[in-house]
């Protein structure tokens, strides 16, 4: 097993430049660089600024050069410095921005999990049922409904209207003078749309998901041995089908990874959540180079690594499929 | 008099009245919550170059000289300037007793260091250019700053708007957007510095030492909102206090006893303008009647009503209504389709099967314009349906906004572009217009010239005599407006809305900020408990 992970491990090396070599060079390709948001259509930058600040940020280098210094940096785990005004370390506007991106991810997943899987197992066991009907239709709901809209929607009744939550923002003008249970109550009353909205979204997917999971274990020959054995329903359920039913949820759990981290440029914009959607696409509408480097390649090793958290926990979970 | 100055000015204020009892006398106290859709992405402007950075800046550091509410320069850190006789020497004499907001005192040295670091090659900025204008400059006491120039350069006066920055907090770094200032300013504005949360909010707090008086609003703070919607929805709810409204919000959504109860809407024209301008080389819109024929077949009324819902002017040239450098008298284009098609077919061509055809080829072109801009799209639409009208077929092509600069404008690889111009108040128009201007990445890139214009550009730029530059300009206009390189379409109205408690804002041609620091809130009607 160790000898499998370290394997692993090491493969990602090699991928892990390839990837970031085709992002580079995507990046560089893409019309328009970084000096461009201040010069385009300026008529205070001259060619000679524009050479100036390209010399300034290395992008008179030839392609293959600035890639080597890159990478030569990324050895050393230094993300280099944001080409926005302000300059700072990557690696810092990064940091910055994740917790919040990881609250709201890690809440709405686990809400999706709470929700989706008992709608799911319900659902397979009353196949046909009021319940099943009606949950198919709630959750299918949730997945065309366009998600700025309900945003809208329901920011305009629960802040407008009833004035019960705040309408975007990650805490209120307040905060600082609040003490520690208000700060966790001002942080809760912004998070519970954001949340309870990605959640909803993602409900469809993870509940049909474990439904037919389910419905195939439900008709495997040892399910019936259990029923036929006379065991109880909730055992028959809950140990035979269930727990088999929920292996493939760790290939999902794993893939997931990466998306703790993402962030959604939609649901940051419509809010006003300062996360890594919105890091990441400023970065990109401005070419800031390394910033966008940064968070590709942060992204790029947590799907290796999920892929990875997957393998294992199936290895863990199925000893058939241990290498 | 509120009104007096609106209708003297143009600017328009909606209001019902203040329909309160409270005593209008101004009071220190209150915050004011202002939405922006970007962020702010550093303090030092000399390099930013995003809007929301330089309306944050504006707030801690001043110019030494700055616009006022008519759109006049008048000094801020200057308390005045001569202008030598040749045109060649500015003499600006300082305010005394201006301090930095740590306690140190404002001189000329820090007027000298922010020139020296504008034309540092280690400075990573856009704004250099009117800088390295300068041949000599000098700081013979604390409290005088002299610049030489070459030659007379008028709208050199204008870049001493650049914010003067604190020598002695920012000589040891080389690249002053290393700095910790660029995240931390310290300036000599009218608020000081207090938080920057990347993406979500930038506070300050009034500067009590400011040498216009203190500012009576407390406390101001900018929240990142990047959606439209939600910040409309956040100025209903009370999140923010102001912002600027687009017309369907303007109009319809707005038309409410309750909003109009709480909030002020102004109106007045904004600095820019939008149009169609031509590739003058392309073989169709080579012919000046062409272009004149598109300027009569555009119906601006319609794009005006259609795209801005009626809350704009038509534009006639390149400067906006009511402006000094504005020629009112320069030839119009009426909405006339039986003009156009005349115009056109003295051209050579001639309708075929609805289509016009010279040559046996037919008036079929592409305009260009930039995605995400659902204005310029509307107009594109509607422009498409009026020379159809005239039997020309243009097709409508979005770009982003980059693509569109570099694949499309730089290598002069487009039929036409609908885009539009932000004015600054100085009118010097030399890199639009010049025919100079034309080369890669300048902004001439219509390829319009004439040698009249050339002229006219280089003597309004050079001469700091007021009536001789409105000469100069409004024979420019005159001329462009014969010409129509481009096909001026209208100047859009900023609309920006103010919550009711705020007092002292007087609309002008400068818009309704100009004088920020004496806006008040009356005692009764203070929201935020902030003590001064």
């Amino acid at each position: 097993m160790l000898r499998f992970v370290v394997r692993r491990l090491l493969l990602t090396i090699p991928l892990l430049v390839g990837i970031s070599f085709i992002s580079f060079l995507v990046i560089h390709l893409a019309p328009g660089g970084p000096i461009s948001v201040g010069t385009d259509m300026n008529p205070k930058a001259t060619a000679e600024t524009r050479a100036r600040l390209e010399a300034y940020y290395g992008l008179d280098q030839p392609f293959y050069v600035q890639y080597g210094r890159w990478l030569g940096r990324m050895a050393t785990l230094d993300f280099g410095d944001s080409f926005s005004p302000d300059g700072r370390p990557v690696a810092e506007k990064i940091r910055e921005r994740i917790p919040i991106t990881l609250t709201i991810n890690v809440l709405s997943m686990g809400l999706i999990f709470l929700v989706a899987i008992p709608i799911g197992i319900y659902s397979a066991v009353r196949q046909g049922s009021l319940f099943d009907r009606v949950s198919t239709v709630f959750v299918f709901t949730g997945f065309s409904i366009p998600t700025f809209w309900l945003a809208l929607l329901l920011m305009i009744l629960f802040g407008v209207k009833l004035e019960w939550l705040p309408i975007s923002g990650i805490g209120s003008l307040e905060y600082h003078s609040l003490g520690t249970m208000g700060k966790i109550a001002d942080r809760a009353r912004h998070l519970l749309l954001p949340v309870l909205l990605t959640g909803f979204t993602g409900l469809a997917g993870m509940s049909r998901y474990m439904r037919s999971n389910m419905l195939e274990v439900i008709r495997q020959d040892y399910v019936a041995t259990a029923r036929a054995k006379g065991l109880p329903e909730r055992t028959v359920v809950f140990r035979h089908e269930m727990r088999n039913a929920l292996l493939p949820v760790i290939t999902i759990l794993g893939l997931s990874v990466p998306d703790l981290l993402g962030g959604s440029v939609i649901f940051e914009t419509i809010f006003a959540i300062p996360g890594m959607g919105q890091l990441f696409y400023q970065g990109v509408m401005s070419r800031d180079y390394p910033l966008i480097m940064g968070i590709l390649t942060i992204g790029a090793f947590l799907t290796l690594l999920g892929n990875l958290l997957a393998d294992v926990g199936y290895a863990l979970a199925d000893p058939r499929i241990r290498p | 008099m509120l009104l007096l100055l609106a209708a003297c000015s143009g600017g328009k204020q909606e209001s019902e009245g203040k329909g309160t009892s409270v005593p209008d006398i101004p009071a220190y106290g209150d915050a004011i919550v202002e939405g922006s859709i970007g962020g702010v992405s550093g303090f030092l402007t000399a390099v930013t170059s995003d809007a929301s950075s330089h309306a944050a800046a504006g707030y801690v550091f001043s110019g030494l000289v700055r616009y006022d509410k008519n759109l006049k320069l008048e000094g801020e850190l200057a308390e005045s300037w001569e202008v030598s006789p040749d045109g060649k020497r500015i003499t600006f004499h300082l305010r005394k007793g201006v301090k930095w907001h740590d306690g140190a005192p404002f001189t000329s040295d820090d007027v000298m260091f922010t020139y020296r670091r504008m034309i540092d090659p280690r400075t990573p900025t856009a704004y250099g250019e009117d800088f390295k204008q300068v041949q000599r400059a000098a700081a013979p006491d604390p409290h005088t700053f002299v610049v030489e120039y070459a030659r007379p350069f008028a709208p050199a006066l204008a870049s001493w708007g650049m914010h003067v920055l604190p020598k002695h907090l920012l000589e040891k770094y080389p690249d002053i957007s290393k700095s910790p200032l660029n995240k931390k300013p310290v300036g000599t504005g009218p608020y000081r510095f207090v938080e920057w949360k990347t993406g979500e909010k930038v506070v300050f707090d009034a500067s009590p030492d400011y040498f216009e008086g203190k500012p009576y609003i407390a406390r101001v703070i900018t929240r990142v909102i990047p959606d439209q919607s939600t910040m409309f929805l956040e100025l209903k709810s009370g999140g923010v206090d102001t912002m600027d409204l687009t017309p369907p919000q303007y109009t319809r959504q707005t038309d409410t006893p309750d909003f109009r109860k709480a909030f002020t809407k102004y109106k007045y024209l904004a600095s820019a303008y939008t149009y169609l301008g031509f590739r003058l080389s392309h073989p169709f819109f080579k012919d000046r009647r062409v272009r004149q024929a598109i300027a009569h077949a555009a119906d601006k009324k319609a794009l005006i009503d259609g795209v801005l819902l009626g809350l704009g002017q038509e534009a006639t040239g390149p400067y906006k209504p009511g402006t000094w450098a504005h020629n009112p008298n320069v030839r119009k284009y009426p909405h006339d389709p039986s003009r156009a098609k005349a115009l056109l077919a003295e051209a050579g061509w001639k309708e075929k099967d609805g289509v016009l055809v010279k040559d046996r080829q037919p008036f079929e072109f592409t305009v260009l314009t930039n995605a995400g801009n659902e204005a310029r799209a509307k107009t594109a639409a509607i422009l498409q349906q009026n020379l159809a009208e005239v039997g020309i077929r243009m097709q409508i092509r979005t770009v982003e906004w980059a693509a569109f600069i570099n694949q499309f404008i730089d290598k002069r690889n487009f039929d036409a572009v609908i885009l539009g111009w932000s004015l600054t108040p100085d009118p010097d128009q030399y890199d639009i217009w010049h025919s100079s201007k034309t080369g890669p990445k300048e902004l001439n890139f219509v390829d319009f010239a004439n040698p009249e214009v050339d002229k006219l550009l280089e003597e309004g730029r050079s001469t700091f005599d007021i009536e001789k530059r409105k000469k100069a300009y409004f024979r420019i206009q005159e001329i462009l407006a014969g010409e129509q390189p481009y096909v001026f379409l209208y100047v859009p109205d900023a609309l920006p809305v103010v919550q009711k408690r705020f007092h002292g804002i007087h609309p002008a041609p400068a818009g309704i900020s100009y004088n920020f620091p004496k806006w008040y809130v009356p005692k009764a009607l203070q929201k935020h408990r902030i003590q001064p």
